[in-house]
């Protein structure tokens, strides 16, 4: 659509831009003061320059949480993206009752409250009380989450496919309903393979919203903090300590304003830089498309 | 044969995912004892007494109030703000519209650890910690973006033809706003309220760090009690499947919208 060059329209979005200045900016200026200074209590502070950024940027925890973090993303989103789309090809597309049904189940886990999420899977994976852990001890297989890094990780996985899944499955199916049945009819009189189908008709209808379902999988799960912490709480160890979790911990438990707050921005360039790039794509290929 | 295969699967899928429900719901009508002590698939003694528990103690049953009532704020701020702005990114080219927009768009994308602390530092100094409005506030840092971008995708395929027509037949832009446009993106109005309400609700990290008592929200409440007392299950879950309720049902109310809400209005 081609739009009307109008400066007026600035005052639109002034409401958006005062509400946001007050609940993002004053906020993130704090962090900002709060990262390059440091402080002995009451109120003191002393300017240091880059100092904590040095320190975080050099700091062996950050690598480790920051290593986690990028191996547990990377994990899920292999898992979720394709058997997103694989449920979401197996979707009924016909409107009915079944068709509800499938839409109001699917959806179902996006709407429950992440610690409640965790708290599923914590009663879920237990051993003495938990259907996945009783079954799982049952049949010989040792699994502790509490106690074993790779029983922790495989719980907190499987709880994110479980959580997350649905997105990528909506989403493509919001973008496979989008394509006409003509085409499906060509492919028919065409003879193709179901490969072929859904290799040149289906992905490429599909792959503005993929980019949307990679952009969001992508942020989420960088920024994910309830479900790990009610499950694990990090644990065992630092095994299941992701980026926000230790933030957490550095910045309420411990208290140390200066660091965390250069941690903080060092996280928010990081999920900004990355977010920017999938952003700058979906909105070349939106172009493409018209 | 074919159909057969996808009913397959999506039951599969489906049991996957309800599975775990399941068995919250069988934990939540079973005795604390009978949870500890014997492991079976569905409650040898029914009890409603943990539902009791939530339905009598306020200190449950004010968290979900608490929780819907901040819910509900963000949501009626979160679009009052976003709905002149989105028209006017769907409408209208302006000097930095496209920075404007990405801007708004990080503000989806930093992380709630990151402004735990602040927040919890600028609602104190304004005297607004422990209050509904507080945690609304806080929200809308990813709601607004969020209704912002929705409510444009839907904008954007109603045509531009219809504003003209309406400025032409002699309607201002308040009545023509309220009278033409907003029936026309009436379903993108409730997929961004959907929206709205599902992230607030969800949302912990915030929610806890800037109440404590007269504010607190249910996942708090969930939260302090697992840490506090620890073992009582049964109530535990029952609290659990209580807050699935609300979720269940919005969903129902939006299911036909759902997908194209989820595509952001952009399919």
């Amino acid at each position: 659509m081609k739009k009307t060059q109008n400066q007026k329209a600035w005052f639109m979005v002034l409401p958006v831009l005062l509400l946001v200045a007050f609940s993002a900016i004053i906020p993130l200026m704090t962090v900002v003061n709060y990262s390059v200074q440091d402080t002995f209590g009451n109120n003191e502070f002393f300017w240091v320059g880059l100092e904590w950024f040095e320190e975080i940027l050099h700091s062996e925890r950050m690598h480790d949480a920051l290593r986690r973090q990028i191996i547990f993303t990377l994990i899920i989103m292999t898992i979720e993206i394709p058997l997103g789309i694989f449920v979401a090809l197996n979707m009924p597309k016909k409107s009915g009752l079944w068709t509800s049904l499938c839409l109001v189940l699917v959806a179902l886990p996006l709407l429950i409250p992440w610690n409640v999420v965790g708290t599923i899977w914590q009663i879920f994976g237990r051993v003495d009380i938990g259907l996945l852990g009783y079954t799982l001890d049952y049949i010989g297989i040792n699994y502790n989450y509490t106690q074993d890094a790779t029983a922790a990780w495989f719980t907190i996985i499987i709880m994110d496919v479980w959580h997350w899944t649905s997105l990528v499955v909506l989403l493509s199916y919001a973008g496979l309903k989008s394509i006409p049945d003509d085409y499906y009819q060509a492919a028919k009189i065409d003879q193709a393979s179901r490969w072929n189908v859904f290799r040149y008709i289906e992905l490429p209808k599909m792959k503005g919203v993929l980019l949307i379902a990679i952009l969001l999988r992508f942020m989420d799960s960088f920024m994910i903090y309830t479900e790990p912490f009610v499950v694990t709480g990090g644990g065992p160890g630092n095994a299941t300590t992701l980026l926000s979790i230790d933030l957490v911990k550095m910045a309420i438990g411990q208290f140390d304003l200066g660091p965390a707050a250069a941690f903080s921005l060092i996280y928010f360039l990081v999920i900004l830089l990355i977010s920017w790039v999938f952003y700058t794509v979906m909105i070349n290929s939106d172009k493409g498309n018209g | 044969m074919k159909i057969n295969t996808s009913a397959l699967v999506m039951i599969l899928y489906i049991l996957f995912l309800m599975l775990p429900i399941y068995w919250l719901i069988n934990m939540s009508l079973k005795t604390n004892q009978e949870i500890l002590n014997t492991f079976s698939l569905w409650p040898n003694e029914l009890t409603f007494d943990n539902y009791i528990v939530i339905f009598t103690d306020p200190s449950w049953y004010g968290g979900y109030l608490n929780s819907i009532t901040y819910v509900v704020m963000n949501t009626v701020i979160s679009l009052s703000v976003a709905l002149p702005a989105a028209y006017a990114f769907s409408r209208y080219r302006f000097m930095g519209d496209k920075h404007l927009f990405f801007w708004l768009l990080t503000n989806r994308m930093a992380p709630p650890a990151v402004f735990a602390l602040p927040f919890f530092q600028l609602y104190s100094s304004v005297g607004l910690f422990d209050t509904h409005i507080a945690v609304a506030l806080a929200h809308t840092l990813f709601n607004v973006p969020l209704a912002v971008w929705i409510l444009e995708g839907f904008m954007r395929s109603v045509p531009k033809e219809i504003d003209e027509t309406a400025y032409i037949d002699g309607y201002g832009f308040f009545t023509f706003f309220r009278k033409i446009f907003m029936p026309l993106i009436a379903s993108g109005i409730g997929v961004a309220a959907f929206f709205c309400f599902m992230f607030s609700w969800v949302e912990l990290l915030l929610s806890r760090t800037l109440t404590s008592v007269d504010a607190k929200s249910i996942a708090a409440t969930m939260t302090r009690t697992v840490s506090a007392s620890g073992l009582d299950w049964g109530v535990l879950a029952a609290a659990g499947v209580l807050t699935i309720v609300p979720g269940a049902l919005v969903i129902y109310f939006v299911r036909n919208h759902i997908a194209k809400g989820f595509a952001l209005g952009r399919v």
